[in-house]
């Protein structure tokens, strides 16, 4: 069932980036999660759609940008709007989560006017916005694998400040744990790993591979490095049992994903049910 | 050299020092010396300057005039931080959903020392829990911290600040939020850690009733520090003073157990 996946170039990069992502998402989920930061993901979702119908926009005009890989653009748009976020988050001290509305109906907002300008939808753009794992080429497949490799280097260096900051700040600040760094370089990651990943489950779906698994594995873990070890298996469960269920059944990979990560939480709630969280 | 040895016996030393956050000094003229090895109860109302006065100790906020020592040396040149431990009257109000366990909480306290691209070794890992068993919370070693108690919470990040091994604790209203009887055996706790382990502990509370039994020494602050000595003095002295702290007459019950008893107005 599964060998099919080896025997074409394009399903293996599909599953490869799939099994990359399935790690990738919900690893900095869980962070996220703690932060009680999981809308940002949706927000610069958003945004990163808004780079890319821009790059697609200037690729018409552009014959420069028609090479272009439309992910460097929806990358770049994603780690600028979550620079944007922070600042505003430290201007509405009180009202923090204000800045992820601003920013993601700003974000729309932008991408339909591209979008209108380019003359309405392409297939191109369609296939971002739900996922299109089976048109992955190679060149996203690189793009991803660095990004892969990045953002779990800096995770495992800098573990014990961002698990420190995210338990007790003040506390964390007294011990000399750099703050700023970590928080803008956070903020960063989070943009880089939703561009990973969008172009498995899409943009309106990408949110959901870093927060479903995350929030199965607070049912059941005990302690830190429990929730990402379960956080991890529950996205690579989903990411592969969905990959190939779609593959063999003929449908969506992105929403097939997300419904067995939803599968497994209801699950998980099942066997926990009666436990706060 | 022997001045040095002289002054290694001081702990803290306050000297004239005053405070203003705006216009208005909210500590003024404080002088306070804690000595080694003793348990400082340091009592006023709410408002009254005791956590700013902790603030200028850590070094978080300057005071305007006067000046501190910290173990005998001046705060601008002080660096050995990793020798105190503090407790923020905040660390009970952390996430409590946070999926973290009694020992990922406790070896929080080392990360500072360990420093950037370094991990727990095994050593590290045995300080863990030594400091875990000096709380008396083995037997929670492994489960997350929202499971627990106010009171056990408390204790995990006094483990928190043990864990450096600190030779000052500083603890903000440490009991907030803690049951009674589990406020009893905290007290117990900590002058066991006092007596046993020899760490000099400045404790800040707004409760004035249950702490005497425990402390050795005694400040009483509102904005200027009204008296400043050994339990045995301030107990004899203790109405009076209570009235002149809190600007009117309190009325001190004895000291049987019943600590409800003696609550003392917060206003």
């Amino acid at each position: 069932m599964i060998s099919v996946f080896f025997q074409y170039d394009f399903l293996m990069y599909a599953m490869f980036t799939g099994i990359m992502v399935g790690f990738l998402a919900p690893f900095l989920g869980v962070f996220l999660v703690v932060r009680r930061m999981s809308l940002i993901a949706d927000a610069l979702s958003h945004v990163t759609l808004t780079g890319i119908a821009f790059s697609l926009l200037l690729g018409r005009h552009f014959s420069l940008f028609q090479g272009l890989n439309p992910l460097y653009l929806g990358a770049g748009f994603s780690v600028g709007a979550s620079l944007l976020i922070e600042r505003l988050r430290n201007v509405y001290t009180y009202y923090k989560e204000l800045a992820i509305p601003i920013i993601l109906s700003a974000g729309i907002g932008l991408g339909v006017v591209f979008i209108s300008l380019a003359d309405g939808f392409t297939n191109d753009l369609f296939s971002y916005l739900f996922g299109s794992v089976v048109t992955i080429t190679q060149s996203d497949f690189r793009l991803i694998a660095a990004i892969t490799l990045f953002v779990s280097g800096f995770i495992i260096l800098f573990y014990k400040e961002l698990f420190f900051l995210s338990f007790d700040e003040e506390q964390a600040i007294i011990s000399g744990m750099p703050k700023r760094f970590i928080q803008w370089m956070f903020i960063i990651i989070v943009a880089l790993v939703i561009a990973a990943s969008m172009r498995v489950v899409g943009i309106l779906l990408v949110s959901s591979l870093m927060t479903i698994p995350v929030a199965s594995a607070m049912r059941l873990a005990k302690g830190f490095k429990q929730t990402f070890i379960y956080a991890v298996i529950f996205g690579e469960i989903s990411v592969i049992v969905g990959l190939v269920a779609s593959f063999h059944l003929n449908l969506a990979p992105g929403g097939t994903i997300v419904m067995i990560a939803v599968l497994i939480l209801l699950i998980t709630l099942f066997f926990t049910r009666g436990r706060h969280t | 050299m022997g001045h040095r040895h002289q002054l290694t016996d001081s702990v803290i030393q306050v000297n004239h020092l005053s405070f203003k956050y705006t216009s208005q000094y909210v500590l003024e003229d404080i002088t306070l010396h804690v000595r080694k090895g003793a348990f400082l109860g340091l009592v006023g109302p709410n408002g009254s300057g005791k956590s700013t006065l902790v603030k200028c100790l850590l070094g978080i906020q300057t005071p305007q005039q006067g000046d501190i020592s910290l173990f005998g040396e001046p705060l601008k040149k002080f660096s050995g931080w990793d020798r105190i431990g503090y407790v923020s009257q905040k660390a009970n109000s952390f996430n409590s959903g946070f999926p973290a366990t009694v020992f990922e909480v406790v070896s929080m306290g080392l990360y500072g020392k360990i420093g950037l691209f370094r991990f727990l070794t095994k050593k590290h890992k045995q300080k863990v829990y030594e400091a875990i068993e000096k709380v008396e919370m083995s037997a929670y070693t492994n489960e997350n911290i929202g499971n627990l108690s106010g009171g056990q919470q408390q204790r995990v990040f006094i483990a928190r600040a043990l864990v450096s091994d600190p030779d000052l604790l500083i603890l903000d209203e440490p009991t907030v939020g803690v049951d009674v009887h589990s406020v009893q055996q905290f007290y117990t706790m900590l002058k066991q850690l006092n007596q046993e382990h020899g760490i000099t502990l400045v404790l800040i509370t707004h409760d004035i009733g249950a702490m005497t039994d425990y402390v050795t020494d005694v400040a009483c602050l509102n904005k200027h520090l009204h008296f400043h000595g050994d339990t045995d003095t301030f107990t004899e002295s203790e109405n009076e003073m209570m009235s002149t702290l809190y600007g009117h007459d309190v009325h001190m019950l004895t000291h049987n157990h019943d600590h409800s008893a003696c609550e003392v107005p917060t206003s």
